[in-house]
């Protein structure tokens, strides 16, 4: 068209291919993954997780070498040396989870979402892919700190004191099982902000399921509470980065993992039913 | 082409639009002009398939914004220049916009220097002032180069040279055969881009009209006379069937007659005319007689009124 405006008729501005769902779905990942990386907050939130969990092991596994001889023999029993080198994963989910919830919530309070939703009005799609590259981006991350937390802490664990290597029963599945745990609450915090769209709001609600409600449950009379903390989300998912497994029903490293990921399920098919209803 | 039917959007027992049916032609600058709170903003979102119409339906080029593929190629939008990400850069805003669409990078170049905003497109946008803001949400409608464009409130935070500069911009684009839908409760702004005028009061649609044949319907004619002698004059023109008001200062406001009429008549009763003109009312005037009824939140006193009599 005209010389102001123009230029773009002439081809640079069509997209490769008219039609196609691949084609489509390609341009909003394309899309979401410029979003991702213009911002700072995501690699500074990433690279904070970082520093708790590899600092966490460091600390935790330090301490129990040099206490090992004061400590108890029950105390001694109980010891898990995964559990302890991958215990900063409790602070880093902090991070990882308001990650989540900022990813959308960043959206709707600053009105982008609606530039989004204009540029691809497909909001299901854009959802979908939006949550595919958190999780391509936050599961590398956070196995890769996994694996490095735990192999740090079964450094420092010698002498007297258990430890394990990658080889032994369960420990592979508990280094792929704490970055797991770091996404799955990501994505929860993703999805909450979904339904709930306000950055305050939303981490009320994700911080109280992940650390308020095992505290809740703790309070509850004889075994009610023992056993509905071992379903609580947080909790449950716990268990995939443990070695031995307690508690009344005994869930496993899958099974607490499964648990949890029916809870981000059950948050994303609520916050889509929604998303496609609701005006933005 | 954006065609709306029976278009109704219900907010919780408020009914913000009403039922409204128009049809936005391309080739013209249609401005859509109300109070605030009449429902232009609604209208657009529901266009745009933001907002779901309560009943009714809304069509660009005769397709529901929501089913189409690549949108932006299609239909530009600038809705609220605030609606950006506040940490991310002007560039990286905009091709994340363009990647959405399949534009290619060289196009948010192109658009940036349209804009004047080349020089700033690394910086982050949280430190844009209003107008900076508003060329960017405007470069973002000029991305896909579309043949429908929508444009919220786009002169607000403009400095003079830049209301002048999207003024140039939209009368351009409906040049060149492009759909243009322009809102605003600025009056002014609307007489001199519009070729079109869409009024909406209160959810309804009051005019549907080109803008000189809604001054001319809305407006009372008037002649303004000053004679040497006011009194004689006004009962000759009362006695030629025409309404007469004096002013204090002796100014004659005469109605029923024309200037031609009332000249003549003044010739053949030996009357000394110190001044004869006509006084065609503005667009303001057409306008607060057509939304007189359907502001929504009024002072006390009609203060706008009052001070378009001064």
């Amino acid at each position: 068209m005209s010389a102001q405006s123009g230029g773009a008729q002439s081809g640079s501005a069509q997209p490769a291919s008219g039609r196609g769902l691949g084609v489509r779905f390609r341009a909003t990942a394309g899309s979401e993954w410029i979003k991702f990386r213009s911002l700072r907050s995501g690699p500074a939130s990433l690279l904070a997780a970082a520093v708790l969990v590899l600092v966490g092991a460091w600390l935790l596994t330090w301490g129990y070498r040099s206490d090992w001889g004061r400590m108890s023999a029950a105390d001694r029993t109980s010891f898990d040396p995964v559990y302890t080198s991958l215990r900063g994963i409790e602070l880093a989910q902090l991070l990882v989870g308001a990650l989540g919830v900022t990813t959308v919530t960043g959206e709707y309070t600053s009105g982008l979402v609606r530039g989004t939703f204009v540029a691809t009005p497909q909001r299901v799609q854009v959802l979908a892919v939006q949550a595919a590259v958190f999780t391509a981006v936050v599961w590398t991350w956070c196995t890769a700190l996994s694996f490095a937390a735990l192999l740090l802490g079964q450094g420092l664990l010698t002498g007297p004191v258990p430890h394990v290597g990658l080889g032994d029963p369960g420990v592979l599945t508990a280094a792929f099982g704490g970055g797991l745990y770091l996404t799955l609450v990501g994505l929860f915090g993703l999805f909450t902000g979904l339904l709930v769209r306000r950055t305050p709001a939303a981490l009320a609600v994700l911080f109280g399921i992940l650390t308020v409600a095992p505290l809740i449950a703790s309070m509850l009379p004889g075994r009610l509470g023992a056993n509905l903390a071992e379903f609580i989300p947080g909790s449950a998912g716990e268990q995939a980065w443990k070695l031995p497994h307690t508690g009344p029903y005994t869930l496993g490293p899958w099974q607490g993992l499964g648990v949890l990921a029916a809870c981000v399920a059950a948050t994303a098919a609520a916050g889509l039913v929604l998303l496609r209803r609701r005006d933005v | 082409m954006i065609e709306a039917r029976g278009l109704t959007k219900v907010y919780g027992g408020r009914t913000a639009v009403d039922g409204i049916d128009f049809r936005v032609e391309p080739g013209l600058v249609t401005g859509f002009l109300g109070p605030n709170g009449a429902g232009k903003s609604t209208t657009m979102r529901m266009v745009l398939g933001l907002d779901l119409p309560s009943a009714g339906s809304v069509t660009v080029d005769g397709r529901r914004y929501q089913g189409t593929v690549w949108p932006l190629h299609e239909v530009g939008a600038l809705l609220d220049a605030r609606a950006v990400h506040p940490g991310r850069s002007a560039y990286n805003h905009l091709r994340s916009l363009a990647a959405a669409n399949g534009i290619a990078r060289g196009r948010v170049d192109e658009v940036l220097d349209l804009v004047g905003l080349a020089s700033v497109a690394r910086r982050r946008v949280g430190g844009f002032s209003l107008g900076m803001s508003q060329r960017l949400g405007i470069a973002g409608a000029l991305l896909g180069d579309p043949g429908t464009l929508l444009f919220d409130e786009p002169v607000n935070g403009l400095d003079p040279d830049g209301i002048l500069w999207i003024r140039t911009l939209m009368r351009k684009l409906a040049a060149e055969g492009r759909t243009v839908l322009v809102s605003s409760h600025l009056m002014s702004e609307m007489a001199l881009t519009a070729d079109h005028l869409l009024v909406i009061g209160r959810g309804r649609l009051l005019a549907d009209t080109p803008l000189a044949e809604l001054i001319a319907r809305h407006s009372a004619e008037r002649v303004e006379v000053r004679a040497s002698d006011p009194q004689r004059m006004a009962a000759d023109l009362r006695a030629a069937g025409a309404e007469v008001t004096v002013e204090p200062d002796g100014r004659l406001g005469v109605a029923g007659l024309d200037s031609v009429q009332i000249g003549e008549l003044a010739a053949a009763r030996g009357h000394v005319l110190h001044q004869l003109h006509d006084v065609t009312a503005s667009l303001e005037e057409a306008y607060f007689r057509l939304t007189g009824a359907s502001v929504e939140y009024r002072a006390p006193q009609p203060v706008a009124q009052e001070s378009r009599a001064a």
